[in-house]
């Protein structure tokens, strides 16, 4: 902590923690991957073995849904907002997907869940953007509307039972090259975009902008409200992916299919180094976060522990890795 | 302070203007009364023979939910927010079901002090943890809420327990006249013996000063951490009422949060408190509570899908709220 009395001139005299910390400071990906290295390497030790190609293939499967989940969290985050609603969203798309298969085909079933997904995005933008209702709050409320609805819509299509179309059968649990899962066909390019959209696109500067001073992007012109509504659009979009992805790994589709996703995916992008208050941050560290809570839940169910301590040690880790991260980047 | 009551309303002033003065700042707590009036008699034309015994069932049944709200509502006035709430008070309530389960009634006692002096210590903990590690609220509760959690399961891993008689005696029925719910007046006691003099008191000045404007109440020789510590902690002891009411109100002790979370978050927003800190009372909340468990009672009463009475319950929450924001914009531009 001696080290850290105000910023040294540049130039030489820097000493060696000062530059480690700078080093983290600005490459958090560095110690992020570091983390991650150590925890498979952790998994190893516990269980001799068992990193494998095909380990490492149904890790990056289950991490997939969760980094894309992430990935609407993330954007959210990088306004200022929040979006609890993808959890439903993305549960909703999977079920009318697969109700709807077996009556409409798949394409129209893939094509309705996402029609739904956008209505569901239009509301959150609309409210945010236009009423200026709080984040948390108004996806909240959509997330209640839109749960209370595919209740009474499950009533409806009872009897239809659930068919996954082929394509998310295969994008969500078929694998290529023996080990390598298909769903990376899927993520690379919508990764790749994210990253490469939010830092050379316009709309990604402004998703940082608002971000970082609303006030201040729309005193220099920018329509606030508009980019709200383009990026609840976004995340709800991305929300019906992941939940549709998930629904062709565990090959069926329920109301409650994606919820308990919710929390780790804010997890995953504030692990990744996202401010969830806005204006700092980006996808590849989510993407990481992703797969660090992925391998870190199993690795503890490889310790087996009972699921009372994995739950413990889940959130107390959380905590430590935010505030070491939160310690590199403050002090400036 | 003889300033700050000089500002409220001049000494020797006329009691109509002190009166005006008063219902103007609490405003939307009174139109939320209002609103529960007409939901209440709304109640009675559906279902003439609603009475006594149902008006108690509906304040046994909100209990729980409005001490997640006012726990909540301290938080959220004092600039933060904890998503840690439903895990506490699903801690409480096992602690309190595992202890007092086949035990002598006497020993109940100290069970129920100790749980809340449990609900203070974990409110300490996240209240610490987000002063000394700097990260933002949401981020440390959510984090917290998967810890208590855990911790509620280790204590009872299924459904179980017991609850005194006499605490269950506490909540259960009438006191005094028959449309006077017992739970409804142990809710507000203790509710009130708490808040008022708190809000009164510099240290509940101190909750909405940070709330309002952080840098401010720093220069102005509040203790910031220490404040927020407080906060938290009494988070922490409301959402341990919570979880005793959770206990005595079912019997038995359930590891399993509940929706308390984020249905506190909507009641404290219902109930006029603003989720960017420094506005607001713990009296909106309670009432939007009961709003809130009312108008399902109705839709019920209607023969409504109960699918049907969430996406209602979801469309006021944000139908109030747009509406709010609504006004604030209308009286920014005027």
């Amino acid at each position: 902590m001696t080290t850290q009395t105000g910023v040294v001139p540049s130039g030489g005299g820097l000493g060696v923690a000062e530059r480690t910390r700078r080093l983290l400071r600005d490459r958090p990906l560095i110690p992020l991957t570091a983390l991650l290295v150590l925890l498979v390497v952790l998994m190893q030790l516990a269980q001799p073995g068992v990193v494998t190609q095909s380990w490492f293939g149904s890790t990056i499967r289950a991490a997939v849904p969760l980094a894309i989940l992430a990935a609407a969290q993330t954007l959210a985050m990088l306004t200022g907002g929040i979006d609890l609603s993808v959890g439903t969203v993305a549960s909703m798309a999977a079920f009318i997907m697969a109700t709807q298969t077996g009556s409409l085909g798949p394409e129209a079933a893939i094509v309705l869940a996402l029609l739904a997904a956008l209505i569901a995005g239009i509301a959150n933008g609309i409210g945010v953007g236009v009423f200026k209702v709080h984040p948390l709050i108004m996806t909240l409320g959509t997330g209640l509307v839109i749960l209370g609805l595919m209740n009474v819509y499950q009533l409806v299509v009872v009897q239809s039972g659930t068919e996954i179309p082929p394509l998310f059968d295969w994008l969500g649990s078929g694998t290529t090259l023996p080990w390598l899962p298909n769903n990376l066909f899927l993520f690379i390019p919508l990764a790749a975009l994210i990253i490469l959209g939010l830092r050379y696109s316009g709309y990604g500067r402004l998703l940082f902008a608002v971000g970082d001073n609303a006030v201040a992007a729309r005193l220099a012109g920018v329509r606030v409200w508009q980019v709200h509504l383009a990026l609840y659009i976004i995340a709800s979009l991305l929300a019906a992916i992941a939940g549709m992805l998930v629904a062709g790994l565990v090959k069926t589709a329920s109301l409650a299919l994606v919820e308990q996703a919710v929390l780790p995916s804010v997890a995953a992008a504030v692990i990744g180094g996202t401010s969830i208050m806005g204006g700092r941050g980006g996808y590849s560290g989510t993407i990481i976060g992703a797969l660090i809570l992925t391998v870190l839940t199993s690795l503890l169910i490889a310790m087996q522990m009972p699921e009372a301590v994995r739950q413990i040690l889940f959130g107390a880790i959380i905590v430590v890795v935010a505030a070491v991260y939160t310690r590199i980047v403050d002090v400036s | 302070m003889s300033a700050a009551a000089q500002a409220r309303a001049p000494q020797g002033a006329p009691v109509a203007s002190r009166l005006r003065h008063w219902a103007e700042r609490n405003s939307w707590t009174l139109a939320l009364l209002g609103l529960f009036a007409g939901i209440l008699l709304l109640t009675y034309l559906i279902q003439p023979t609603y009475g006594a015994p149902q008006l108690q069932g509906l304040a046994v049944g909100a209990m729980p939910l409005a001490m997640a709200a006012v726990a909540q509502a301290i938080v959220v006035i004092s600039g933060g927010i904890d998503l840690s709430i439903g895990s506490m008070m699903a801690l409480s309530s096992v602690t309190a079901a595992v202890l007092m389960k086949d035990q002598p009634e006497a020993f109940a006692i100290p069970v129920v002090l100790g749980v809340l002096l449990l609900g203070v210590i974990l409110g300490i903990i996240n209240g610490a943890l987000i002063v000394i590690t700097r990260v933002p609220d949401i981020v440390v509760t959510l984090a917290m809420s998967f810890v208590w959690a855990g911790v509620a399961l280790v204590v009872l891993a299924s459904p179980g327990g017991g609850s005194a008689e006499w605490l269950t005696g506490m909540v259960k029925g009438p006191l005094g006249p028959d449309f006077l719910p017992r739970a409804l007046v142990v809710l507000l006691i203790i509710v009130g013996v708490i808040w008022i003099p708190l809000r009164r008191s510099t240290a509940g000045l101190s909750l909405y000063a940070i709330g309002s404007n952080r840098l401010a109440a720093f220069r102005s020789g509040v203790s910031v951490g220490r404040t927020k510590v407080f906060a938290y902690m009494l988070g922490g002891l409301f959402s341990a009422f919570g979880g005793l009411a959770l206990t005595a109100t079912t019997g038995i002790g359930t590891p399993v949060p509940g929706a308390y979370t984020l249905l506190g978050v909507a009641a404290v927003v219902l109930g006029g408190v603003s989720l960017a800190g420094g506005r607001g009372g713990v009296a909106g909340p309670i009432v939007a509570v009961f709003v809130l468990a009312l108008v399902r009672t109705d839709l019920t009463l209607l023969g409504v899908n109960s699918n049907i009475s969430t996406v209602i319950q979801g469309a006021i929450l944000i139908g109030v709220v747009m509406f709010g924001s609504f006004l604030t914009m209308r009286q920014a531009r005027t």
